[in-house]
Parts: C-alpha cells; structure tokens; sequence
C-alpha cells in the first residue's frame, strides 16, 4: 500500500518535476555557459573579471534593497496586525484592496509616482499651498527607494497577514491572562509566531528590489544605477548577452546565499508563505 | 478640414481598388490577399486613427485584404537584439540610419525590389543613396529629423545658442540628457568638435569625460520623461528630437528650439526588409503603401518628424509646411548622420557609458576639464568611484554587524537562561 | 488607540492608492500631458476604445493571464498533492528548493535565461527561427506562476485531515473521486488564492514578458515600454482607468456573491 501510494504521488507530481527540470533547472545553465563563454563562443573568464567594475552598482542596489525591505517590514507589520484583528468579511476586503493596485501595470503606476514626486508635481503644489517650500523629492535616492517600496509593500502585507490570521488567539490570550502587557504579548508571542510570514515577506520584497530596473530609471532621473539596469542595458542595448549572463549569475547567488541565510532564521524546510 | 479630405481620398481608394495604382501586377497583388505581413517599428510610429486622421495599418489590410500584424519596440538596439537573439521575425522594420548599416554589415537585411516599390519616385536625390545604404538597396526613407535644444524661455537667463548650455551650472538640476549613450556621447563629440563615427578610444574616452564633467550640474538621464518634465516647467535645458518639441509646445507655450552652433545629429529612419521575409512582396506593397502621398501626410503629421516624401513637404496642406525647425534651410547649421561603428568601438562606448552613469563628481574641476579631453582626472574619479563604494560598503557592513549582534545576543541569551 | 489604527491603515492606503488617483485624473486630461492638468475631457476614453493596438494587447494580456493562471494551478495543485504524500528526504528537498527558484530568482534573470533556452530549442530542435510567441510566454508566465500556487495549496493540504480521504476511500470512493469529493474541497480556499496570485503576477509582469514574447502577442506592458521614445500618452491612463473599475466591480460582485454563499452554508449547518 505504501509503496504503491509513493509511486502514485510521484506520478501526480511528475508534470511538474518535468516542467521544473525544463524550464527552471535547464535556463540556469544556460546563465552559466554564458557566463564563462565570449561572443563567439569560446570559454573565458574575461566576464567575471569586469565584474569588479560593477561593484559600487552592486552595493548600491544591496543597500536600497535591504532599506527598502525594512521600510516595507516597518510599515507592513503593524497593517498586517490591523487587518487581521477584522471580521472575515473585512479581512477578505482589505486584501482585495491589498492586491487591486497590482491589477495595473507597474509602468503607468510608477509612471503616475513622477507626476506626484516632481518639484512642480501634485504634493509639491499641494505644499505650495499651505504656504511650505517645496521639497526636492524626484531624482534622489530617496526616491527610487520609494518606489521599490511602493511596487513591492504588497509582498510583505500579504504573507505576514496570512500567517497572523492563522495565529492560534487562545495563545494570545493566556500570554495576556499570564500578565503580559501590550508591549510583553506583542514581543512573546505575536511577533515570534509571525516569523514565517515576515521571512517570506522579506524574501519577497528584497529579491525584487535589488534586481528591479524600472523604477530607479524613472524615479531616480538615471542616476543611480541598479544592477538590474546594467544587467537590462547588457541585454537590450549592448547585446552583450555574456557580460549581462555574468551580472546575473552573481546577482543570483548572492540572493541564493541571502536566502539561505534568511531560511535560517525560519523553521521548516524552507518554504514560503503567501 | 484637409484631414477630412484625406479620409474622403482615402475613402474613395477604397471604393475603388481594382482601379486604382494596381495597373500593374494585379493579378500577384490578388494572390496576397489572406496573407500575413508582420511589421516592427517604433511606439507611436505610425498614424493610428487618432483624432481622425487615417489609420494605416486598417487601411492597408482594407485595400489589398493582407492581416498587418505590427509591434512595437523602443529604440534600434532593442529591435536589433530581439532579432538577432533568432526568436523572432518579422518582413517589414524600420530601423534609424547606423543600424541599417549594421544590419546590412550582418547581412540581415534583404535587398528591395524597387520596381515594386514606384512610389519611391517621391524620394527626392537628397534621401536617397546616404551614407548607410550608399547603393540605396535596401531601405526606403520614412522620416528625417534632427537632435534639437529645447529650453523654456520663462527658465533661461539667455536663449542658449551651444551645447555647453547642458553643463551650464546656473541650471543645476534643471537639465536633462538622452539615457541612451549614442546620442548623449553625440552632444559631447559635437562640443568637441569630432567626428561621431570615429574609430579612436582616445576621441571617445574624450568624449566620455566631458559626459562625466557634465555631472557637476546633476543632470536627470531621460527617454520619454522629457515631455513631462518639459511641459510642466520641471527642467530648463533638454535635448532631444526635433519633432517632439512641437508635441511639447501644445502644453507648454514657453518652450523653445534651437539647433546648437557645434553641429548636430541627423537621422533617417527607413523602411526594410529582412532577410528570410516569407511574405516580400507584400512587405514591398507595404513599403510602397508607406508612401502613398495621402498615407505618408497623415504620419507626417501624426509623427511630426520631418518627411523625406517630396509629395508631403511640398503640400501647402501639410501642417508643418516649410516648418523651419522640421525643415530648415540646407547648411544652416553641421549636421552629421551615424554610422555604423565597429563591435570594438560599441564594446567600448558602453563601459564608457556604464562609467558616466556611475561616475560621482570630484568638484569644480569643471573649467580645467571641460576642453581637456583627458579621461581621468587625476586620482578624482578614481577616488570619487571609490568613496560611493566605501559609503555603502560600510552601511551594509553596519547593518550586517547589527544582524549578527542580535543573532549573538539571542544565542548567549539562550545559553544563559539554559544555565539558570 | 483605534483612532491611531484606523489613521494608520488609512495612511498606507492612501499611499498605496495615490498614484492611481492621479492615473485616474489625468485620464480626463483634455490634452496630452500627464503632468499639467489643463481641462476635463472624455476624448482618451474616446480614443482608447478605438484603438485597435491598445485593445489588442488588452486582450493578449488577458488572454495570457486566463490561460496561465489556470494551467499553473492546475499542474501545481497536483504537484501539491504529490509532494505532500513525499516523504523526507532529499528527493522532496530538493523539489522543495527547486520550487523556490522563480521566486528567490530576479526577474531579469529568469526572462533572460528563459529566453536563451527557447531560442536555443528553437534553433536547434524546431529549427524555426520564430520560436518566440504565445506558446513561449505561456510557458514563461506558468513558471513563474507554480511556486505560488504550489507555496498556497501545500499549508492547505497540510490542515486537511489525512484520513479524510482514506476514510472516504474505505467507504468505497475510488482515489479519484475521494480526492475530488473530499480533498479539494477542503483546501479550496488554498486552490483559489493561488489562481488569483497567478492571475495578478502574469498580468503585471512586464520583465519576462519582454524577453519571451514574439510577433503578433505584445501584451500591454510591453506595448506601454515600446513607447518610451515618444510618450506615454493619457490614452493609456484611460486604459488603466477602465481595468482598474472593471475589476473593482468584478471583485464587489464577487464578494457579495461568496457572502451569499457564505450564508447559505451556514444555514445549512
């Protein structure tokens, strides 16, 4: 019996271990025959040798990511914590409004962030009128790093929410009975139990972040430069497809070892949450 | 008013197509009818049915029954890598003059058949047999136009009459530059006095510093942000294509043109063929069609660009009639067409790019540099590039060590309350 | 204290939704600007729906997004059910951590790996040179699509109780039937998150879009990004405009309809 219901999960899985080996495992290697070849297809290492070159971009798009993740953690939690105290029929609508934004493409939405972020834009005008200086907000670091979080907060409400919505509240409730004040019950129990949520939440959104192109092109006026931008540049404009292989082979095992570091912190087998 | 007559004319076209312009050959023409013609041009390339003017594509597939199916991309070198990633392909697309001649180098391009094409008689000398295509085999002219300066008069000081207006520091943060090298490392040769197409890593490394110097005023790097920023007062100072300034202008008075004294960069767009095109000869009734005098008006003015077509510039009609920004007089001013450069000068114009793009101003060395033309400055730039990288270097270092202190702390706590 | 919640929670939204705001104003600009606001005027809502580009690649995108949200949950909830009964070891982690990879993988990675691949099963084994299309997007789009349907469904099914099935099975359902009549039910709610996630991400993404599509399918982003020489006219504001309240209604249907059924079922109870 056993044996024959192992044979039978294998066959139910198996469309998608030959979906994954085709087309996750095979397109990596592909990643990294180009890395180590050159345009006509000899092997070299010349790839990886310009990649020291790249490496203010690439501290600079690690630092924006991991600023942007907090500040979506920041702000994420206490939202989570908020909608998961409603009734089901409010929870329900709150992550619809959650997810609603995302229905538009990302383009026109970071595309309407200029108009508000510009020196003459909405809130600068706004600000104008209740008689304050305008802010220099577009084209800063700032800026991109606005964006990002703007693009990606979704990612982190959703996961911490779904895990504090399972949250057994009989828990809460005797760390309360036990004596615990506001801060006590947050620190003890809410939070350590939300860890799952907020691990896949900050894998969610730092992984996006530090690999977006978009965003830092139209918020942060072209200065500053992500990797995701020198990767896209090395694909689109210079058809440098080996350089641009290169750049995102290390940006992806620099995620990998981020990742595994995360995990770490999560039990289980390193599985995400939604 | 002459809007409507063109789609009165177009109309009666297609009333009437047995009758009409297919004298010749109907009988291959009629064997195209169900057939497919995939088409590659620029975004917002070609006249759409917007505000009643005509809608090529519809009226093409009406006239001579073929599907049009047409894509877009965003710049040369995009179209180029999908098509050369072997994806993809498609039988008509209109690519700007450096990268015909690249793509004719590539042999990716095939030769047009102009006896299909009569229409070209519209393509006065002048368009014709340029630089790219010297034998003109292979591509039909579809615009022409200029890189321009756009300024707002209500931001300038004075109407700037050079480039260097771009390294103006009075405009700090008020000027904007193309986000594509080709055309930004353009304005730096043009300052300079070089050739665009010139095969020195010297000349271009000059060209690059001076896009580096340019840093000092922190100018924004745009493609299409421009009109926003234009229109709403945003930045003083930006170049770019001659025809976008009057789509510009309708929503902001203010704005200005002027074609700088040091010269500037002159484009042909033109429609080809590629090479393994299973449809030709529809792709050549298409090109054909492109320049239809009636057809190439309502994208001349759809697109704004200026038109190689004779039959639209000399038509007292055209909304842009002897426009001089579109059409000035011959010689007033340098113009220069790129070529096609070698793969070793394209390598390294993008690492000189990549370079600006990341390049931190060392100070006011603008002065002593701004005719230099010597790459480094020495020791700044190296020093500046540095000093980005040590400042986020050592955020992410404080903020791993923060990480790991807790993780420390929270093991040596587990530890000690074990013990207790 | 709830003053503060309900301040805080308004905040976020109005951040989240401000942008959308001045999508939707500007959608009624009455010239071509998206920054200067000059008059109200219906004529891009006018226009857009005439617009045979816009409203093809509309459609593309939908189409798209329909076809891949559904294959991904399908193949993904039975790989769910599979991986379930694995057992530990490290056949199912690795399973596990290859699952892992379209999402802990940059976007711009996995379109352009993606991309490498089809082109070279194109040239080599289908020996085209147009491999790239609506099959190649399909199949970018259910990739990256699997993890989330697989990561909503497995908690799912890890909540049912196993011997649900085997006691249904015992009753004399055959696998089949006791998985349909029993199991889906119960994770359901997992199944349908998962489509919906799929359905949002396919219809968003841009990034593996551009790198896999191929002639006659642009989707919308693709079509928005193709026009970054000239601009971003109002038209495709109007555009937004229209999909956002589409799915607003479509979402307030649906919500009334579940509360329905909601209430039904507990009736019935």
């Amino acid at each position: 019996m056993n044996r024959r219901s192992a044979a039978v999960s294998r066959l139910i899985a198996s469309p998608y271990i030959v979906w994954a080996a085709l087309f996750i495992i095979a397109p990596l290697f592909f990643v990294v025959y180009y890395s180590f070849t050159n345009s006509a297809g000899g092997f070299t290492l010349l790839n990886i040798q310009t990649l020291p070159k790249y490496l203010p971009t690439f501290l600079r798009s690690i630092w924006f990511g991991i600023v942007a993740t907090l500040i979506c953690l920041v702000i994420a939690f206490p939202l989570a914590y908020y909608i998961s105290q409603k009734s089901d029929k409010a929870q329900r609508t709150f992550v619809l409004l959650i997810m609603l934004p995302m229905w538009m493409s990302f383009l026109i939405r970071t595309y309407s962030w200029m108009a508000l972020l510009q020196d003459t834009g909405i809130i600068n005008t706004f600000l104008g009128k209740l008689g304050i200086d305008p802010i220099h907000m577009i084209n800063t670091g700032g800026a991109v790093i606005l964006g990002m979080v703007y693009n990606f907060l979704p990612y982190m409400i959703l996961p911490i929410y779904s895990v504090m919505a399972k949250l057994d509240y009989s828990m809460v409730e005797a760390c309360q009975d036990l004596g615990g004040n506001g801060f006590n019950v947050l620190r003890r129990c809410i939070i350590p139990m939300s860890i799952p949520g907020v691990v896949s939440g900050i894998t969610m959104v730092f992984v996006p972040s530090v690999s977006t192109f978009y965003i830092s092109q139209k918020l942060g006026g072209g200065s500053f430069d992500l990797i995701g931008d020198v990767i896209e540049r090395q694909f689109q404009q210079s058809y440098n497809y080996n350089l641009g292989a290169a750049l995102s082979l290390v940006l992806m095992v620099l995620i990998v070892i981020s990742m595994a570091i995360m995990n770490h912190f999560s039990e289980g087998e390193g599985e995400m949450i939604i | 008013m002459k809007k409507i007559s063109a789609v009165l004319l177009a109309l009666v076209f297609a009333l009437l197509p047995l009758n009409c312009a297919l004298a010749a050959g109907d009988a291959d023409i009629e064997a195209l009818r169900g057939t497919k013609l995939y088409v590659y041009n620029w975004g917002e390339y070609i006249s759409d049915g917007e505000d009643d003017a005509l809608d090529v594509n519809a009226e093409f597939e009406k006239r001579y029954g073929i599907k049009v199916i047409y894509d877009t991309y965003d710049n040369n070198e995009v179209m180029y890598s999908k098509l050369k990633s072997g994806g993809v392909s498609y039988d008509v697309v209109i690519p700007s003059d450096y990268m015909i001649e690249r793509m004719i180098a590539e042999d990716m391009l095939e030769k047009i058949d102009y006896k299909n094409i009569p229409n070209f008689k519209y393509i006065p000398e002048k368009y014709r047999h340029l630089s790219f295509d010297p034998a003109n085999e292979y591509s039909v002219p579809y615009t022409v136009s200029y890189v321009g300066l756009i300024y707002n008069t209500k931001m300038v000081k004075e109407a700037p009459v050079s480039w260097k207006a771009l390294w103006d520091t009075d405009y700090e943060n008020q000027i904007l530059m193309f986000n594509n090298p080709r055309d930004a490392f353009a304005i730096a040769q043009s300052i300079l006095g070089m050739d665009y197409n010139m095969e020195s890593d010297v000349a271009w490394r000059a060209a690059a510093a001076l896009l580096k110097e340019q840093k000092i005023v922190n100018p924004v790097y745009v493609n299409d942000e421009v009109f926003l920023k234009m229109e709403s007062g945003e930045a003083a100072l930006a170049p770019y294509y001659a025809g976008d300034y009057f789509l510009m202008k309708e929503n902001n008075e203010d704005l200005a043109f002027v074609y700088p004294k040091e010269g500037v960069n002159y484009f042909v767009d033109a429609a080809c063929i590629l090479k393994g095109s299973k449809n030709k000869r529809a792709a050549e009734l298409y090109i054909n069609f492109l320049n239809e005098p009636d057809i190439a008006l309502a994208n001349a003015e759809y697109i704004c660009y200026g038109s190689p077509n004779e039959a639209v510039y000399t038509n007292p009609d055209y909304e842009l009639y002897q426009n001089e920004v579109l059409y000035p007089e011959e010689g007033a001013f340098k113009t220069q067409l790129f070529r096609n450069l070698s793969p070793e000068s394209l390598a390294l114009m993008s690492t000189l790019w990549d370079d600006v793009k990341n390049y931190i101003p060392a100070g006011n060395s603008y002065a002593a540099l701004f005719f230099g033309g010597e790459d480094n400055i020495p020791g700044a730039d190296a020093e500046k590039m540095t000093a980005e990288t040590v400042k986020y270097a050592i955020y992410i270092g404080i903020f791993l060590l923060l990480v790991i202190a807790f993780l420390v702390f929270r093991f040596l706590r587990k530890r000690y309350r074990e013990r207790v | 204290m709830k003053i503060f919640n309900r301040v805080y929670a308004f905040l976020v939204f109005l951040f989240l939704y401000a942008p959308i705001l001045v999508l939707l104003l500007f959608s009624f600009n009455s010239t071509t600007s998206t920054s200067v606001f000059a008059g109200f005027s219906m004529k891009w809502y006018n226009l857009i729906l005439h617009d045979a580009t816009a409203i093809t690649a509309l459609r593309n995108t939908v189409l798209l997004a329909v076809c891949s949200a559904f294959l991904a949950t399908v193949i993904g909830t039975a790989a769910s059910v599979g991986i379930e009964k694995f057992r530990k070891g490290a056949f199912r982690t690795a399973v596990m951590s290859t699952t892992n990879i379209p999402m802990t993988n940059p976007e711009i990675v996995t379109g352009v790996s993606m991309m490498l691949l089809f082109v070279f099963i194109g040239k080599s084994i289908l020996h085209t040179d147009s491999v790239l299309g609506f099959g190649t997007m399909l199949i970018a789009h259910v990739t990256f699509n699997l993890p989330y349907v697989i990561l909503t469904v497995l908690p799912k099914l890890r909540q049912t109780d196993k011997n649900l099935a085997e006691a249904a099975q015992d009753l004399g359902c055959r696998p089949v039937s006791a998985f349909f009549k029993v199991v889906l039910p119960a994770i359901m709610p997992g199944v349908l998150t998962g489509l919906i996630m799929s359905f949002t991400l396919s219809l968003d993404d841009f990034i593996i879009s551009y790198f896999t599509s191929g002639p006659g399918f642009q989707t919308l982003p693709i079509v928005i990004f193709s026009m970054t020489k000239k601009r971003v006219k109002p038209d495709m504001y109007a555009l937004s405009a229209i999909i956002f309240v589409s799915i607003l209604v479509l979402l307030i249907i649906y919500n009334i309809v579940q509360q329905k059924s909601e209430e039904k079922t507990n009736k019935k109870m």
